[in-house]
């Protein structure tokens, strides 16, 4: 740290919201803006690849590119928006599971090694998409007044309770649910990062820098810690993302539901 | 060493969400222990709960660096 040599120790800086600044790589273009157009790449590829030889035998990647979708369109899509008109929404939400996975998991991939939506813009994006959709297919379905009138006021609740009740339904369905889908995102993937760099930096520190012997023993158990973190990291990745398309789903189908 | 006190703070208000989460999980696995048959059910009720639990969690850790 001090160019006075070993006398003065140097000072050990919890990483912080500055650590997540990438200088650009050129022009305005930082990492993740690479990394997001790289993911539509991938995925494209990949479901290009699975589908492009569709038969009745499926080869294998044609087996794991169905295997991946059914879990979208069965265990996300039919069972949050029902059979009835569920099939209309599966492309988006298909696109936006592994979209929000593959951006999620590079933040465990060397090298790549930054999850997209620990920035919260692109978590801010995704969420006002998801917006926009539920609330215009609710609108095209119930009317502009038939629609804010089932989002806000609840079956079987009548009387004054009614002025307490539909501002904060309101509320919560038209103005939070946005803010909350994008925050619990970028949350968990900057708070993930976070862990992940106070612990191998934390560990690198101890035992480099310190300047006491003593102290190596407990940078190697912050290394091994932030492995233990990277599993858990990997669970919260594929649980965001999962989260993520249920609720928008789970949207989709309140602001298409009848009357209660 | 230096530091925000919204950072204590943020650790006392996850104590909700901490509880309200183990809650739900404990619910989860009581109900998938009784009733093997209806875990895919219970599972995404369960997700659904444990990710408005953790939005509280969330919004404290966005306040945290905010305020």
């Amino acid at each position: 740290m001090t160019t006075e040599g070993r006398t003065v120790l140097a000072e050990f800086h919890p990483p912080g919201p500055a650590d997540f600044d990438l200088p650009p790589i050129f022009g305005d273009v930082t990492k993740p803006m690479v990394l997001y157009v790289l993911s539509a790449v991938l995925i494209f590829g990949c479901f290009y690849i699975a589908s492009r030889r569709a038969a009745v035998v499926p080869s294998k990647a044609q087996f794991a590119g169905e295997y991946a979708y059914n879990f979208v369109r069965n265990s996300i899509a039919r069972d949050s928006i029902g059979s009835h008109d569920f099939m209309k929404f599966v492309p988006y939400l298909t696109a936006l599971f592994f979209l929000i996975l593959v951006n999620n998991y590079y933040g465990l991939i060397p090298f790549f090694q930054f999850p997209t939506f620990s920035h919260s813009g692109y978590a801010y994006g995704l969420a006002a998409l998801t917006w926009i959709l539920y609330n215009g297919v609710g609108i095209a379905k119930h009317g502009f007044l038939g629609y804010f009138k089932l989002q806000s006021v609840p079956g079987g609740v009548s009387g004054p309770i009614l002025l307490l009740i539909v501002p904060l339904e309101f509320m919560s369905n038209i103005l939070v649910r946005p803010v909350t889908l994008a925050l619990r995102l970028f949350a968990n993937m900057f708070a993930g990062h976070l862990l992940l760099i106070l612990f191998t930096l934390g560990g690198s520190y101890l035992v480099f820098d310190s300047g006491n012997i003593l102290y190596a023993p407990v940078g190697v158990v912050a290394w091994l810690l932030a492995v233990a973190v990277s599993f858990l990291e990997a669970l919260v990745m594929f649980l965001q993302a999962y989260v993520f398309t249920l609720l928008t789903a789970q949207y989709i189908g309140g602001a298409l539901a009848d009357e209660h | 060493m230096d530091g925000s006190l919204n950072m204590i703070g943020y650790g006392l208000a996850a104590i909700g969400p901490g509880v309200g989460i183990g809650l739900i999980f404990a619910a989860y696995i009581n109900g998938v222990a009784r009733q093997p048959e209806a875990q895919s059910r219970l599972q995404t009720i369960a997700i659904l709960g444990f990710a408005l639990a953790e939005a509280l969690a969330i919004i404290g850790i966005a306040l945290a660096f905010v305020l």
